[in-house]
């Protein structure tokens, strides 16, 4: 009974471990992987998501239909920063980082100056269950369900649809996608703006769990950072397999020394696997495949 | 003269802008403006003035490592921070006699520089470049800043100096010259004006020789194809780390006057908001040019500060405005760009004479 008791207390912090390595970096690695650029206002999108969830909630909608409006309402932003800013900047991946955190900079200070330092929160909902004697949040099964459904509905668009089919021909040759007659800024355009809009999700689905500072978004990119690093290129082969094993790095190192640890502990797990593993897992997998 | 001259030959080269008698006399003449500026002004300006020289090393390590190296790393405000806490370490333990304040700078330089080199081995040498370096060196500033953050606990304290968390560390001495008729302590006035003057002079000076040194050539080889500088038989991972290390160095001298400067030093001044403004600093002015990152960040503080009085916020917003408007419109820096125009009309005036 007891050693049930641990394993499901163990296998309970790796979920959630996992789901939040895989909801912090899906939007970012989406975007990286397939445009080659790193959003560092990538944080300020799950703000975006967050606020937006939590102004529906209060208005009065149900807590899904919020966060899905939070969601849609990052990939329009996503858009429109694309339109406006990254577009210029694909042949100079380094400025778009820097353009990015200009962003971020004006997101993070401008939220402050309209809207406060904090913002009323909603409770975490759906209660608790208990195993030994210990009480569990039922929400953070939720999720890493969604965690999970978040992977596989990628999977379904980057392979089983048009736009898939199209933003994959776009990735491997841009210039030969073009001249079968994709429209390479529009599919540019668009997965920005998932990017985004997946940012706005995780935004979304932490709000009830955290509270709203303008400031949030840090708390995230870290482990999206992290996670993208260790990953690579590709969501699949790199995000996934990255996640489960940082998160198992990550949920070790949490309950043996708290959450700071927990953080030091990826760091360094990130160090040594860029020392080993350059371009990252997916670099890897993929090397050994062709 | 003639080793006056080839001193003033290894100023100059294809990597800086500005040569010639016109320039250096330019350049002494803001010189001593600057030298005699103390006089027209009091000790508070004085003080201020010094605040805005504190933070110009790192932007010129970053400008090294960033505009002549090109390799873009978020972790100058982490080695800022090393140097600065490692300071008030030494300085809260062992006192300000003996001139052990100079040690105690030394001492904090050393441990920047060996932390960079540490953290630039796995990332140089293992070969992460490009937008990675960004995001990991990102990863190390903020996760150093969540950890000293939360060293307010009485179980914190190295020797007799309290890290204080969050609040961060106070009532460190200010930098002390030992002098035979009494210590000269250096407080943010005109004291200490002309001693970081003085030391600016020098690394300015010192950072023209070296990138137009056989290093600062490779370093922009590498900034312009690292596999073509590879090819030619250059390691390039060693000059990489050698950029990265000696910005850090500087980054430290930064932490260093600024914790001796305000006598304090908090986690914040390791967090996002501060990693980003040495970034705009360089960017504004020019990346690849010491004396465009020199002026712009000079510039770019001040206006800063004006904002400021108007609420950090919007100073903040502002800031980050600047950032995207550069990066898009004029990507090599609004400095350079100026520079490049004014050339451009000096020759067709010449070709039109």
């Amino acid at each position: 009974m007891d050693a049930i008791t641990v394993a499901f207390a163990a296998l309970y912090q790796f979920g959630d471990a996992f789901a939040f390595l895989v909801l912090s970096a899906c939007g970012l690695a989406v975007i990286f992987g397939m445009m080659g650029v790193i959003n560092l206002a990538h944080g300020e999108f799950i703000m975006c998501g967050a606020y937006v969830t939590v102004s529906g909630a209060n208005a009065g909608l149900p807590l899904p239909l919020a966060i899905l409006l939070g969601a849609l309402v990052s990939a329009a932003v996503g858009a429109l920063v694309e339109r406006l800013v990254v577009r210029h900047l694909y042949e100079r991946p380094l400025d778009t980082i820097v353009a990015t955190w200009g962003l971020s900079l004006i997101a993070t200070q401008g939220t402050l100056i309209v809207l406060g330092s904090t913002m009323g929160g909603i409770g975490t909902p759906l209660g608790s269950f208990q195993i030994g004697g210990y009480s569990y949040s039922v929400y953070r099964l939720v999720l890493f369900v969604m965690a999970i459904a978040v992977l596989a509905g990628l999977y379904v668009l980057f392979n089983w649809t048009r736009f898939g089919v199209m933003a994959r021909a776009t990735i491997q040759v841009p210039h030969m996608a073009a001249a079968l007659g994709v429209d390479t800024r529009m599919v540019y355009s668009l997965t920005f703006a998932l990017g985004a809009g997946l940012a706005g999700l995780t935004g979304g689905l932490y709000a009830p769990t955290m509270t709203l500072v303008p400031t949030m978004g840090t708390t995230f990119i870290m482990e999206a950072f992290v996670t993208v690093v260790v990953g690579g290129a590709d969501v699949f082969l790199g995000t996934a397999p990255a996640a489960v094993i940082l998160a198992i790095v990550k949920s070790a190192m949490t309950s043996w020394q708290g959450q700071l640890f927990g953080q030091i502990g990826l760091l360094l797990a990130v160090i040594v696997v860029i020392r080993v593993l350059p371009k990252g897992i997916s670099g890897f997998l993929l090397r050994e495949r062709t | 003269m003639n080793a006056l001259s080839r001193f003033f030959a290894r100023l100059e080269g294809p990597q800086t802008i500005g040569r010639g008698p016109v320039f250096w006399v330019g350049f002494l003449i803001v010189l001593a403006g600057a030298c005699s500026y103390p006089m027209f002004s009091d000790g508070y300006t004085v003080g201020n003035t010094v605040y805005f020289f504190t933070w110009v090393f790192m932007a010129l390590g970053l400008s090294l490592i960033w505009g002549y190296g090109g390799s873009l790393s978020f972790g100058q405000t982490a080695f800022f921070g090393i140097a600065g806490y490692s300071y008030g370490v030494l300085t809260l333990n062992f006192g300000a006699a003996y001139g052990f304040t100079l040690v105690a700078v030394v001492i904090a330089l050393v441990i920047a520089a060996l932390a960079a080199l540490l953290l630039g081995y796995f990332l140089f040498f293992g070969r992460i470049s490009g937008v990675f370096l960004g995001i990991v060196t990102l990863s190390v500033t903020l996760v150093l800043e969540r950890f000293m953050a939360q060293t307010a606990g009485p179980e914190w304290a190295i020797g007799k100096a309290r890290l204080n968390g969050f609040n961060g560390m106070s009532n460190m001495p200010p930098l002390t010259i030992p002098w035979p008729g009494g210590d000269i302590i250096l407080y943010p006035d005109v004291q200490l004006y002309y001693v970081v003057l003085g030391l600016l002079v020098l690394v300015y000076l010192g950072l023209r020789i070296l990138v137009n040194s056989s290093f600062g050539n490779v370093l922009v080889a590498i900034r312009e194809n690292p596999e073509r500088a590879e090819m030619l038989g250059y390691d390039i991972r060693k000059y990489q780390l050698g950029a990265f290390v000696i910005g850090a160095v500087l980054a430290g001298l930064s932490g260093v006057l600024y914790t001796s400067w305000g006598q304090y030093i908090t986690p914040s001044s390791m967090g996002m908001t501060a990693a980003a403004l040495p970034i705009v600093w360089v960017a504004v002015g020019g990346r690849s040019d010491l004396t465009a990152t020199l002026i712009g960040t000079l510039v770019v503080l001040s206006g800063f500060q004006a904002l400021t009085i108007h609420g950090a916020q919007y100073a903040l917003v502002v800031m980050g405005f600047l950032l995207v408007l550069t990066v898009l419109l004029a990507p090599r820096g609004v400095i350079l760009a100026a520079a490049g125009l004014l050339g451009r009309f000096g020759k067709s005036k010449r070709g039109g004479a």
